[in-house]
């Protein structure tokens, strides 16, 4: 396996991702966890950038970096009793660390057996973004989930403002 | 690829740009703490109670208003670049998702989610 | 001669060109070391540059912010006192950087260093002249608004980390300022993506035979608000209002700490107005510039400058609003009327196309003369509705107020007479 600038990028990404995610879950102070989780999602964009996928790249900072991590942080500031935990009080973390491992070792054996040795065969086409737009916008296409997220994401901000009021 | 080697190394740069004088700052620059100048500041007045004090759950929903807003506008762009190839069908279908997108805006307003008082 | 001259119009992959064979030819490095290197310079040059034109904007912006308020301004420090900024960074170098007690140390460093990436970055998809650009992304409208939108992690990361009262609620009226003017601003942004038909930022300057300005001032106008409200500017800026919260998320940092977040202020005041350049002014285009590329960026600066030139103007006339007034303009003003301007605008076009003959999407001045002037109808139709809905918004509540007033005059002259 040779060093290339790309292999040297995915290595850091990856230690971002798995390290963040360490982090979350091992960090005492509730803030700290969600300052991994950050760094975890921002090295998944940096995945997402280095696989080609420029569009969902920055979907993830703007989306997940810019609304949900300040959203999960606001929300650990405003619930204040929140922000006193400073003791581990789950006592179940040892079951709960054996089943994340099992649940590791699955995925892992799937995505071995099943992508082992599977490339891209073509070059990612430059016009994916119009492509994408187009095919929200077609009955061939994915008309249907683009509006139905639509309605999706309306329900979702009925039922979180009717459960932040009342 | 070779697009985001740029990026990549306008990030660690920018990274650095900041990071040298404010190390360089903290080496070459005066050092001597004490009691009076670390305590928090606040007007010269001693601090009473914790910083955590009760905020509004109204930043809350504005931050929840916002992401809302946010993942439907993300949808929108490739619509956008996509427009000039549209059909009339094609453009209707994004306005249709815009309208919804409004509906959300007047359901939070109509609720008084928007109001800060 | 003539090819000095050709070599000259387009100066910059001149210069590429020759560093790369400099590279290559005379220190023997393979192409791809060249390229990396000459990127490795380019993105020096581009920070560096960024940072230190604050040198210069930000005694400019006290120099034209003192002649509107009648005061002389900076005068002491060099000829016209151009120098004052490298005696306050001189200062700040040499003061000490306290950290308070309680205060969170990693969160408490990083904040300043995140807010000014979250800057620089942006100016990655900036195209300067034709042949001048960080890196075409064909995401760059989107990925400059996901890079600006870590700013928010750095107030939050700061106001938190300092383990201060006034730190935290700043950070907090940052944070809820700051999302609601991202969606007027996004939404804003969609207009000059649609009219060009693409996220390039050069495409978007290409396709700018009319600038959009002139196409759709009402959208401008909306995502130059928001964007003021971004850079957190007068009459935005109660994430810092001194009368208030003393100052902000920034509070408790001092030295060059404290310099940097009013270097990644002041330079995110200056990026938007390159952003509003290139997206609603034609950015590098002018007289010439196509054939003679190295002319681009001067006529870039120049409109960059002229619209900082009206920011600072804005920044030392208005006072600043109330925190509830802001976020109501946003949801209840800006917000409806950019999705309003989105529909009507975009339905119009897409009609426009199908039954005007000699209608073109792209093109030529003279092409794109139908359609700029059915979109300036609407546009304008849009925003003149929605002033005069304000106007009357404005006078009801100018009405209940004076008489509220009245009463209460009357009521105390008349309890005045009775005693």
């Amino acid at each position: 396996m040779t060093i290339t600038p790309e292999t040297v990028a995915f290595a850091i990404m990856s230690v971002l991702v798995l390290g963040g995610g360490l982090g979350v879950v091992s960090s005492r102070n509730l803030i700290h966890a969600a300052l991994y989780l950050a760094l975890t999602l921002f090295g998944v964009a940096g995945l997402y950038a280095l696989f080609e996928a420029p569009f969902l790249a920055a979907v993830q900072v703007l989306v997940y970096l810019g609304a949900i991590a300040v959203l999960v942080t606001i929300t650990i500031m405003v619930t204040r009793r929140l922000m006193g935990i400073t003791e581990n009080v789950n006592r179940q973390w040892p079951v709960a660390a054996l089943i994340a491992v099992l649940a590791a070792a699955i995925l892992g054996f799937v995505v071995i057996s099943q992508f082992a040795g599977v490339y891209p065969t073509q070059a990612v086409p430059p016009d994916t973004i119009e492509r994408m737009g187009q095919s929200f916008a077609s009955h061939q296409g994915f008309l249907l989930p683009f509006e139905v997220a639509s309605v999706l994401l309306l329900a979702a901000m009925i039922g979180a403002i009717v459960v932040a009021r009342d | 690829m070779s697009e985001w080697a740029f990026i990549a190394l306008l990030f660690v740069i920018s990274a650095m740009l900041p990071m040298v004088p404010i190390v360089g700052g903290r080496l070459l620059g005066p050092h001597k703490p004490n009691e009076q100048k670390n305590s928090t500041y606040e007007c010269g007045v001693e601090t009473v109670g914790d910083t955590w004090v009760q905020f509004k759950v109204q930043y809350y929903i504005f931050a929840l208003v916002f992401l809302v807003f946010d993942i439907e506008v993300v949808f929108l762009y490739p619509w956008a670049v996509a427009y000039n190839q549209l059909p009339l069908f094609g453009v209707v279908a994004g306005i249709v998702f815009i309208v919804t997108l409004a509906e959300a805006l007047l359901y939070a307003w109509q609720k008084g989610a928007l109001e800060w008082l | 001669m003539a090819d000095v001259l050709a070599s000259l119009a387009d100066i910059y992959t001149t210069i590429g060109n020759l560093l790369t064979r400099l590279f290559v030819d005379v220190l023997g490095a393979s192409p791809e070391l060249a390229s990396g290197i000459i990127k490795f310079l380019g993105a020096g040059l581009l920070a560096t540059s960024v940072l230190l034109i604050l040198v210069f904007n930000i005694w400019f912006e006290r120099k034209v912010m003192a002649r509107i308020q009648d005061r002389i301004g900076p005068n002491r420090v060099g000829p016209w006192g151009i120098f004052q900024t490298v005696a306050d960074l001189a200062k700040l170098f040499t003061k000490e950087i306290i950290i308070p007690d309680g205060a969170d140390l990693v969160p408490f460093m990083i904040a300043p260093v995140i807010s000014v990436m979250s800057v620089v970055l942006i100016w990655a998809v900036v195209p300067f002249a034709p042949t001048l650009i960080g890196t075409d992304l064909n995401i760059g409208a989107l990925y400059f608004v996901a890079v600006s939108s870590l700013g928010v992690v750095s107030i939050l990361l700061a106001g938190w980390s300092s383990n201060n009262k006034y730190a935290l609620l700043g950070a907090f009226r940052g944070v809820a300022m700051l999302v609601s003017y991202e969606v007027p601003f996004v939404l804003a942004l969609l207009v000059p993506v649609i009219l060009s038909g693409s996220m390039r930022m050069g495409d978007i300057v290409r396709a700018q035979s009319i600038p959009f300005l002139v196409v759709m001032p009402v959208a401008a106008l909306i995502f130059w608000i928001a964007s003021v409200a971004e850079v957190g500017r007068q009459p935005f800026d109660v994430i810092e209002g001194e009368s208030e919260i003393v100052s902000g998320y920034h509070i408790e940092y001092s030295g060059f700490a404290f310099a940097m977040f009013y270097a990644a202020e002041w330079a995110h005041g200056f990026t938007v107005c390159a952003l509003m350049t290139v997206l609603f002014l034609g950015g590098w285009r002018g007289p010439g510039a196509e054939q003679i590329p190295t002319l681009g960026i001067v006529y870039f600066l120049g409109k960059t400058f002229l619209v900082y030139f009206f920011q600072v103007w804005t920044r030392a006339i208005l006072p600043r609003m109330r925190i509830d007034h802001i976020l109501s303009f946003s949801w209840k003003f800006l917000v409806p009327l950019s999705l309003v301007l989105l529909v009507l605008s975009v339905l119009a076009d897409k009609l426009g196309q199908l039954y005007i003959p000699g209608y073109a999407v792209a093109g030529s001045f003279v092409d794109l003369l139908p359609r700029t002037a059915l979109l300036l109808v609407v546009t304008l139709i849009v925003g003149g509705l929605a002033a005069l809905w304000v106007a009357g918004l404005g006078r009801r509540e100018r009405r209940r107020q004076e008489a509220a007033l009245s009463v209460a005059s009357i009521e105390g002259r008349a309890a005045q007479q009775a005693r």
